[in-house]
């Protein structure tokens, strides 16, 4: 496996998402939600009805709102690879790619880091400045800075990837069955509901989203990408794109 | 002379499906050989497993002596060979020199080889000046010329060509065939899938019929001469009894009449219309006109092609 020839093709589909607008979009729009969104509501919140964010539960609230990060960064790469793949698809444009003496493996990886990269850059600097608006706007009733801690890093360094690595990989995998770029979106958009559900399992107290929960669902996360991984790459073969996709 | 692909029996089957069956031929370097065939006849699958893009079902098959089915041999068959798709598979969205760029760095090209080869092939093509164009605004000709420019940007030993004029207008399959005759002069091997009798018999030096199995192989002349034999058309003043039994008594096979001219299969031309005249002339014939007419490529192609059906 040479990385370099995984980064060429990288590279490339970084020019073409450059003319993409909609991958801008689909880029852009969650980080901007998370990082806006977030603090704006808890300023909201606490003004308008001052026993609803304590010192006691703000805590909590907070690392809930955190996780909004993992389902974003599960979110944004669902776009990329989609249309890195599809549209290559589209375009007739992986026979003379297959053609190459690339490895399966480095085309492979080659699309992942063209759908991984921009998420994790985009996801960590929305984070960043979650982080500062939410430390803003809380600073006041708990006294201290929440953001950083070990919770949020681990959130970051380990859940964070792991998201965008099972987005990525289903993405190829649905891709492959997809003719279009929003048939295969919609059918993408399955793999980040479970981690919505997480969420909402936190709100009613199924779950607690602390650093426990955070080790549950990383390892959750774990095997669900290697059994991706394994599927990614018996879908992802010359003769299985050129004979039996659709 | 060195051979530069060959098959042995060579078999791809989908399931229950025999989509090549058992194919041997040879391809020389330098030569062009044409693979003709009807849709479906299972040539863009033979060029997909001699490109290494699918596996052989059975059957062997070496490009410059690599065997295509061994791992190792595939990623150095992929290097000394330009492939361009029956679909040109270009990205749309990148200029016509980023989309040549991109693969003379995946063949390892240094950065002045790059921009040699690409102004070379890009002048040649005569698409310099439309170098940082996207490619999705090129019309159907100019694309398939970029895809061949792809094909040979790191000069490629052999060059795959599946249906390369298919879908253009006259001027630019005028001009991607022309080009093929340039590369030929430049001796690189070509292995060409097309449905295009006519541009097979213009440009290539082999041919082969395919309709799963291969039905024939040689040159265009051979093939002419091979399946059918030729024809001697004798006009005369008039043709009558005595004529046609002074012919009937010699080697002529096929002997028929059309008005006043007499119609019959030769094998050898010099041989036996010699000793027709004579005939005719002894039998107090008039010779006006004698015709050799050997029977065209499309008549072998759709001899061979009903006969397989």
């Amino acid at each position: 496996m040479r990385l370099s020839k995984a980064w060429l093709i990288a590279l490339r589909d970084f020019k073409v998402f450059r003319q993409q607008k909609n991958i801008w979009y689909s880029i852009v729009v969650f980080p901007v939600i998370i990082s806006v969104l977030f603090p704006a509501i808890l300023e909201f919140a606490g003004q308008r009805s001052r026993g609803l964010l304590t010192v006691a539960n703000l805590p909590n609230l907070l690392d809930s709102f955190s996780f909004f990060i993992v389902i974003g960064a599960a979110f944004i790469p669902l776009g990329i690879a989609s249309y890195s793949i599809v549209g290559e698809k589209i375009e007739k444009s992986l026979e003379p790619l297959l053609a190459t003496p690339l490895t399966d493996g480095e085309i492979l990886l080659g699309k992942a880091i063209a759908a991984l990269l921009p998420a994790l850059v985009v996801m960590y600097a929305g984070a960043a400045v979650f982080m500062v608006g939410v430390d803003a706007v809380t600073f006041g009733k708990l006294g201290y800075n929440y953001f950083p801690n070990w919770t949020f890093a681990f959130l970051l360094l380990v859940l964070v990837p792991l998201a965008v690595t099972m987005s990525v990989l289903y993405s190829v995998i649905v891709s492959s069955r997809a003719n279009d770029v929003r048939s295969a979106n919609s059918y993408s958009i399955l793999i980040f509901l479970p981690l919505l559900a997480i969420y909402f399992a936190s709100e009613i107290r199924i779950i607690t989203l602390d650093m426990n929960g955070f080790l549950i669902i990383a390892g959750i996360l774990s095997a669900v990408d290697v059994a991706l991984y394994f599927i990614g790459t018996k879908v992802f073969q010359r003769e299985e794109i050129l004979t039996k996709w659709k | 002379m060195t051979i530069l692909i060959e098959t042995e029996n060579l078999t791809k089957k989908f399931g229950e499906l025999t989509a090549v069956d058992n194919v041997t031929l040879q391809v020389n370097d330098g030569e062009i050989f044409g693979f003709l065939g009807p849709n479906g006849a299972g040539k863009t699958t033979t060029m997909r497993m001699l490109c290494c893009l699918i596996s052989k079902t059975s059957g062997n098959a070496r490009i410059d002596g690599y065997e295509i089915g061994n791992k190792k041999d595939s990623l150095k068959i992929r290097k000394i060979i330009g492939l361009v798709p029956d679909n040109v598979g270009l990205s749309e969205h990148l200029t016509a020199y980023d989309n040549l760029d991109f693969y003379g760095k995946i063949y390892d090209c240094t950065d002045a080889q790059r921009k040699e080869n690409i102004k070379h092939i890009l002048d040649m093509l005569g698409l310099w000046d439309k170098r940082n164009v996207l490619a999705g605004k090129f019309s159907k000709g100019m694309k398939q010329k970029l895809a061949v420019a792809r094909a040979l940007i790191h000069e490629p030993q052999i060059l795959f060509m599946d249906e390369p004029t298919a879908n253009l207008d006259p001027e630019a399959a005028k001009t991607v065939r022309d080009f093929i005759l340039e590369l030929k002069k430049e001796k690189k091997t070509i292995f060409l899938n097309t449905h295009n009798l006519d541009e097979a018999q213009r440009i290539c030096d082999k041919i082969g019929i395919l309709n799963t199995k291969l039905h024939a192989i040689g040159t265009p002349k051979d093939l002419e001469q091979k399946v059918r034999g030729r024809q001697t058309i004798i006009s005369l003043e008039q043709v009558n009894k005595k004529i046609l039994d002074a012919l009937k008594k010699l080697t002529l096979k096929n002997i028929t009449t059309d008005g006043n001219k007499v119609i019959f299969d030769v094998a050898d031309p010099d041989k036996e219309n010699w000793a027709a005249v004579e005939a005719i002339v002894l039998a107090g014939g008039h010779v006006n006109l004698v015709n050799v007419v050997g029977s065209t490529l499309e008549d072998v192609y759709l001899k061979l092609v009903r006969e397989s059906e």
